[in-house]
């Protein structure tokens, strides 16, 4: 009834991956899970003036199993380890990991006994962000370039291609610049000639 | 009759925030500027004619509180002439994922070759390439400088280098930006 029946043969309005993961990256459901500082630049960057919402991620979830986004804000000390396995864990596939500031990323300034040098030791980290803490500009980037990668998630065939294949992830580029008007057009023109290859 | 309006006000207030400006910024499509002092990635700045400002004291390292900085100091030689003087970093590493921005390594640099950007878009998902190097690290080369090594351009003692006019990456003197958080 559509305007994809007038369309000829083979053609679809966009492939099951892109659709996919658009409607993954843009409703992001992080975790409601802060450590220490960390967490009060996250909870800022959740309030009225950064306003998560405006990426579809404004609802910090109070149980892990709604959750897609975790948000690791803050030193995480031997003790808390096997709890941030466990919310991990707990969390449904797909799941993302964000290690925000530089105690979560790789201990910082506590390299001592007590903290884990790095919250990779125990859960995989798909986004590194320094800073002490980072500003709530350096979440919402980390978390744009995390959609970025989002998008570059292959699905089915794709993955088992580019497992056997190798590939190049794409490039990280910063969110002022990817956001821009030229860096939009630059980042579509992109994925097209990704999905005609 | 107040107390029986009382339940109303709470609406009242609601409703008149709907003629409020929104304090929402939209972060990506619209970057506002940081405080001009923002702790930000660091820059390694140059003399007026290309020559690096740092002689590789490694003074910054010793005051990093988080063992983020690594210098690897080496000799200049009349061939080979990174920086005026003795002695240039010939390995400089900053790790941002340890890195507190602080600005202790700032204050400890003796020749102002360390400073710091505002620019803090740092994220990556590696932490291999969250640790910067010197190339990364130096500041650009401006019209009218050199890419080292190259023999001491604006005269031939430390003086002509450390005495004369204030040279591109120091800020000193410069007014006082107000009108930005």
């Amino acid at each position: 009834m559509g305007l994809e029946e007038k369309l000829p043969s083979g053609i679809l309005l966009s492939t099951v991956e892109g659709v996919v993961n658009w409607s993954r990256k843009s409703s992001l459901w992080p975790a409601t899970f802060g450590l220490a500082c960390c967490a009060i630049e996250m909870m800022a960057t959740g309030a009225g003036r950064y306003d998560l919402a405006r990426f579809g991620m404004e609802v910090f979830r109070p149980s892990p199993r709604q959750a897609d986004l975790m948000i690791v804000a803050g030193r995480v000390s031997q003790k808390m380890a096997p709890v941030v396995r466990q919310i991990y864990d707990q969390m449904p596939e797909p799941k993302w990991v964000i290690a925000m500031g530089v105690c979560a990323s790789s201990g910082g300034m506590f390299n001592n006994y007590a903290i884990v040098q790095g919250v990779d030791h125990i859960v995989p980290v798909d986004m590194y962000l320094p800073g002490c803490p980072p500003r709530p500009e350096m979440l919402m980037d980390a978390i744009l370039k995390l959609h970025d990668k989002i998008m570059d998630e292959p699905l089915g065939a794709n993955a088992k291609r580019r497992e056997r294949e190798g590939y190049q992830p794409r490039e990280l580029v910063a969110s002022s610049q990817r956001y821009t008007k030229e860096g939009k057009k630059a980042s579509r023109a992109a994925f097209f000639a990704e999905r005609k290859s | 009759m107040a107390s029986f309006l009382d339940p109303v006000k709470g609406f009242g207030l609601t409703f008149s925030t709907m003629f409020k400006k929104a304090t929402t910024e939209s972060y990506p499509e619209d970057v506002r500027p940081t405080a001009p002092r923002y702790h930000g990635r660091h820059m390694l700045n140059r003399h007026p004619d290309g020559l690096e400002k740092c002689i590789g004291c490694e003074l910054c390292a010793w005051a990093c509180p988080a063992d983020a900085i690594y210098v690897e100091g080496a000799d200049n030689t009349d061939a080979r002439r990174y920086s005026p003087g003795e002695r240039y970093a010939a390995v400089y590493q900053i790790n941002y994922l340890r890195c507190i921005f602080c600005g202790l390594c700032i204050e400890a640099c003796p020749t102002r070759s360390l400073t710091m950007t505002n620019e803090y878009e740092l994220a990556d998902d590696s932490r291999q390439d969250l640790i910067f190097t010197k190339e990364q690290l130096l500041a650009p080369l401006l019209p009218g400088m050199e890419q080292p090594p190259h023999p001491m351009r604006l005269g031939t003692s430390d003086a002509d280098y450390y005495l004369g006019a204030a040279s591109p990456g120091d800020r000193a003197g410069e007014p006082v930006q107000r009108d930005v958080r």
